[in-house]
């Protein structure tokens, strides 16, 4: 093969895996050159996905087949606007905190495991975006899941360890129910294919129970009300550039496999109460989160409860959509907020992080005035805590008015209460923190003074979920290429 | 009944009870077992859907993805293992600290 | 794009972009900082000078930017519009006078203070210059995001409670309002702010919801509005410094809320066709009974501010209740009270900062004569306390002499009641306030303070309450000038109306 065969841009996708892979392998091999393996991939992925947005954008879905093999027993990678769109924020989230990570992490002897777990847990999630099986996405599910696992352990604290095996735990269950869901439907249809099995639709009693599993491990793994308990600690305990990566994408994951299967394979045969369901767990999440988040000691146990509560306001996309006229506002509604909360999520995180690196904790009763020491942080705080609540103008207000829309065009109003009263809630517990950021005080606090990347970093994720606000007609178009919906 | 149908049974059965020990017991190593013993429940379920053909050959592909599983839950396991230890060299039990919202 | 779709924009650029960069200049930079402010507040008095020509004779300023696939940012100049925004921009400017000498002696950052400032005056242009209610709600409660940090900026514990109470009682607000407009855009697909209301072909499908969307608003736009009982808040926030209070009170919050609801009742409803459904009699009715609570608490606060935050309650709702009285008179007369009230209120504010700060003068009960160790400043409280009586020819006379016509032109001859109660209930509480500064004998021999020269005070703290209460008095002496107050309300009822 000739090196422009090779670059083609139908050989992007597997570019885009391949390279924080080689990355990963590298820097464990060569410890030394870790963090410029890392810095080389948070620069050239995002290119990469740039142009691949670009080439779907123009010419529609690609697929491709990895190594020339057939499906089913060789590989496809598809990507189609959605995926583009994951693969998008994922390098924004990831390139960014790579960035962060450098200086959090200097000096530090766990970055010598840092950075090849973290390539690595960057190339299994686009391998997820670009999967165009089912069980190809249970492979990149678990590669997922244990690099998330071994990141989280990397902190050195009993707690941080306790979360990770508990994390893990789950993460198996999850991914074994899943599996047997992939099972049950190649046993009732023979293909793995995802297009070929939004083509079969078979519906019999088999497609019911292995929706049940596979929706009943991917919400764990979400993290979904009342299958939450392991993400709390999970997310408050670990390192922060890893927290920030956990919100924001690695339970974003999971529930994108969940609407990549519900849209494509499950929708017509479900009953319309399993949305309804999934909605009501969505409304538990969003109160329960919101409520724990409020009583919250810690900073980033508060943050790591808010992404329990934002992760309910993704589950209402399923009942949301169920109603004909409002169907595509629901589904941008709901992508809208994956990618608002992965942008806001992770600053909110990053920030988080600055606060702990500088005064060696995050006891919130012990933070005032901090506005004052470091203003770009709490700025960033800010503008992403705008997000989170939903006011303009931000991403999170778009998909909030998306989703007031959908459920006003449905004539579903019950979920608007629902979803002013988390936005109310989350109010509450943003300025509950950051009210006392504001407040006066004249005691001198011992401070580590913060390196800038670090500040900027949290900063640039947090007007991201800002511009999030003004760019929603470039978004909706990408997401339309290929069809998903 | 069929072979197949055996296997796929027995599959379900161990993936019942793998499931249910990981939730009954609380010793680490214990649950990492049942966790071990539910996915090959769900590798014999796949390896008796491979049985489905028409002709003598078995359908390969259930037999790649029971392949790759194994792998993955080798790896799995390892790791699993390793945090095992580790949890019981830095609090010296081998059972999860309860879930404090501290 | 021409100039005429850029001037809306640039109009908000021109408070927006000099925030953002006070922010990020270190607390040291004085000069630049006054500099970006003061130049920032003349370069929009300029622009808005010249939107003030062009709407007059008819030019259209229009700026969009599509915000999603059917909805819109809309910058919108009409009469109402270039009104409100021509007194955000001058009170804007001499508050920024004002608020650069009284934060002098102040431990907390101005680079701070200074850019939610400018942040603040910005959304409260936008809110001006809506051109539909999603524009509307967006810089609606960014107005509430930007003032937060002002209201806790001494970050006191009062100050902090003071900020819970605000964000609890106007993020409530603006939940409940966004509620309304997002029934109101999926139920007849357009928010646009249309002349004459758009929504009367809908009455009959939809008169029940339409009822319900319209509590819902008012409801929404009520708290920052002050209506009882959703005005807790606003007594609560004089924690505040003075600047923020004045501007608050005068300009931002207040009138945002009072701006709202004129505009949902004549330019989303219609105000005939809000007769129709019977929605202006509730209205009419909170706003009398504001009036009438706002006056009668005022009579029993000590503290001067608290007395003036009542005052405020009592006086906002006039703008409702000129809405709620069907007829063109009525509606000139809350409408001129939008600006009348901003200027005449914004004095006694500047005065009550003006006191506080040159001789520690918090309380009413303190301010024996105090007209002899500061008369000029005393003498433009006199002023403003007399338009808020309605003394003639201040320009409060005016307008609660609008409101009356129109209301006993509207058959609703008990307006009249309320508003001379009011007036005599306004009596009582500021005529003893001036009784108090120039006839009575000091208590003790006042505290020197410190030396301004021949002035009793800094001159950035003594012109711009002359100035405002200048306008006042012009305001209502020359209101049959072009360009007066009085003449853009008519302009806008008379647009209004049409027949």
């Amino acid at each position: 093969m000739s090196l422009s065969e090779i670059l083609q841009p139908v050989t992007l996708p597997a570019w885009i895996v391949s390279l924080p892979l080689l990355a990963a392998v590298f820097s464990f091999v060569l410890p030394r050159i870790r963090v410029g393996a890392g810095i080389f991939t948070a620069i050239i992925t995002p290119l990469m996905v740039v142009f691949l947005g670009r080439e779907i954008f123009i010419h529609g879905a690609i697929q491709m087949q990895v190594g020339g093999w057939q499906s089913p027993l060789g590989i496809a990678l598809y990507a189609d606007g959605l995926s583009a769109a994951m693969l998008g924020i994922t390098a924004v989230v990831i390139g960014s905190i790579s960035f962060y990570a450098r200086s959090y992490f200097s000096g530090v002897a766990a970055s010598r495991y840092f950075w090849p777990l973290w390539m690595f847990l960057w190339a299994s999630l686009n391998a997820l975006f670009l999967s165009g099986d089912i069980f190809n996405l249970y492979v990149t599910l678990e590669l997922l899941g244990l690099s998330a696992v071994a990141l989280v352990a990397l902190s050195p604290t009993a707690d941080a360890l306790s979360a990770a095996m508990r994390y893990l735990l789950v993460s198996l269950t999850g991914s074994l129910s899943y599996l047997m869901g992939v099972a049950l439907l190649y046993a009732a249809n023979g293909t793995l294919s995802i297009k070929l099995l939004a083509a079969a639709g078979l519906s019999s009693p088999s497609i019911a129970t292995a929706f049940a599993l596979m929706a009943a491990g991917l919400m764990m793994k979400s993290a979904l009300f009342p299958m939450h308990f392991w993400l709390p600690p999970a997310h408050a305990n670990a390192p922060a550039p890893v927290s920030a990566v956990l919100s924001a994408l690695v339970v974003k994951a999971s529930f994108y496999i969940l609407i990549r299967l519900w849209l494509v394979i499950f929708e017509p045969f479900i009953n319309p109460s399993a949305a309804q369901l999934m909605g009501a767990l969505g409304a538990g999440a969003i109160i329960w989160g919101s409520v724990q988040a409020l009583l919250a000691e810690r900073l980033k146990l508060l943050v790591a409860y808010s992404t329990v509560a934002q992760v309910g306001y993704l589950f209402l996309v399923f009942p949301l959509s169920s109603i004909h006229q409002a169907n595509q506002t629901a589904w941008q509604g709901g992508l809208y907020f994956v990618f608002s909360h992965a942008c806001a999520k992770s600053a909110v995180f990053l920030a988080a992080g600055t606060v702990i690196y500088s005064f060696g904790h995050d006891r919130i009763k012990e933070l005032h005035g901090i506005v004052r020491r470091m203003p770009v942080s709490m700025f960033a705080f800010a503008l992403a805590g705008v997000s989170l609540i939903g006011l303009p103008p931000s991403g999170g207000f778009i998909a909030k008015w998306l989703y007031l829309n959908a459920a006003l065009t449905g004539g579903q109003w019950w979920w608007c209460v629902l979803i002013i009263i988390g936005s109310l809630l989350a109010t509450a517990y943003i300025f509950r923190f950051f009210s006392r950021a504001f407040s006066y005080s004249p005691e001198v606090v011992e401070e580590r003074p913060v390196p800038w990347i670090m500040e900027w970093t949290a900063l640039g994720l947090a007007l991201c979920a800002l511009i999030l606000g003004f760019i929603a007609p470039a978004v909706t178009t990408l997401l339309d290429a290929g069809n998903p919906f | 009944m069929t072979i197949s149908l055996l296997y796929a049974l027995v599959g379900v059965v161990l993936l019942g009870i793998g499931l249910y020990s990981l939730v009954i017991y609380s010793h680490l190593v214990k649950k990492i077992l049942a966790l071990n013993v539910a996915g090959s429940g769900v590798f014999l379920f796949l390896v008796a859907t491979a049985n489905q053909t028409s002709g003598p050959v078995p359908d390969p592909v259930p037999h790649a993805m029971v392949l790759t599983g194994i792998v993955v839950a080798v790896s799995a396991t390892a790791l699993a293992l390793a945090l095992a230890c580790r949890i019981h060299q830095v609090t010296g039990t081998t059972r999860l600290t309860k879930n404090e919202p501290e | 794009m021409t100039f005429d779709n850029w001037l809306p924009l640039l109009i908000l650029l021109t408070s927006l972009l000099p925030g953002i960069v006070i922010f990020v200049l270190p607390e040291e930079r004085v000069r630049w900082r006054t500099t970006l402010n003061i130049g920032g507040a003349i370069l929009k008095l300029g622009l808005i000078g010249i939107m003030i020509w062009g709407v007059r004779h008819e030019h259209v300023y229009d700026f969009r930017m599509p915000m999603l696939p059917n909805i819109e940012l809309v910058l919108n100049a009409d009469a109402m519009s270039v009104m409100m925004t021509a007194l955000s921009g001058v009170l804007w400017f001499l508050t920024t006078l004002y608020a650069i000498a009284y934060l002098e002696t102040s431990p907390q950052s101005r680079s701070r203070f200074f850019g939610f400032f400018s942040l603040c005056v910005s959304s409260t242009v936008g809110i001006a210059l809506a051109g539909n209610l999603i524009t509307f709600i967006m810089f609606y409660e960014m107005l509430t995001l930007t003032t937060y940090p002002l209201v806790v900026f001494r970050g006191t514990p009062e100050s902090m409670r003071a900020g819970r109470i605000y964000i609890a009682y106007t993020f409530g607000g603006g939940a409940v309002f966004l509620i309304g407009v997002a029934w109101l855009k999926a139920l007849v697909g357009s928010v646009a702010f249309t002349e004459g209301g758009m929504l009367a072909p809908y009455v009959g499908t939809y008169a029940t919801q339409l009822r319900f969307i319209f509590f819902l608003m008012i409801s929404g736009l009520g708290v920052k509005a002050a209506l009882v009982p959703l005005h807790g808040w606003l007594p609560k926030a004089m924690v505040a410094p003075a600047p923020v209070s004045a501007l608050l009170h005068a300009v931002a919050v207040v009138k945002a809320g009072a701006f709202g609801i004129v505009r949902v009742v004549y330019d989303v409803y219609g105000i005939e066709f809000s007769d129709e459904l019977g929605l202006l009699q509730p209205l009419t009715a909170a706003a009398a009974f504001t009036i009438l609570y706002g006056s009668v608490r005022a009579l029993f606060q000590d503290e001067l501010k608290k007395r003036l935050a009542f005052s405020t309650v009592s006086q906002v709702s006039y703008i409702a209740l000129g809405v709620g009285i069907f007829g063109p008179i009525a509606t000139i007369g809350g409408i001129v009270h939008l600006v009348n009230q901003g200027l005449m209120k914004i004095t006694l504010f500047f005065c009550a900062g003006n006191f506080a700060e040159t001789l520690g003068v918090h309380h009413i009960s303190h301010m024996n004569g105090i007209g002899r160790r500061m008369p000029w400043t005393m003498a433009a409280f006199t002023l403003g306390s007399l338009g808020m009586i309605g003394v003639p020819p201040m320009a409060g006379f005016i307008s609660k002499w609008y409101l009356g016509t129109g209301g006993i032109a509207a058959g609703k001859p008990w307006v009249i009641a309320i508003l001379v109660a009011s007036s005599l209930l306004n009596a009582a509480y500021f005529l003893p306030i001036i009784y108090r500064g120039w006839f009575r004998e000091p208590a003790d021999s006042w505290s020197p303070g410190p030396s301004f020269g021949s002035l009793e005070t800094h001159w950035m703290l003594l012109f711009p309450p002359l100035i405002t209460a200048l306008l006042a008095l012009l305001s209502g002496l020359l209101a049959d000038a072009p360009f007066s107050p009085l003449e853009w309300a008519r302009l806008i009822a008379a647009r209004e109306y049409r027949p």
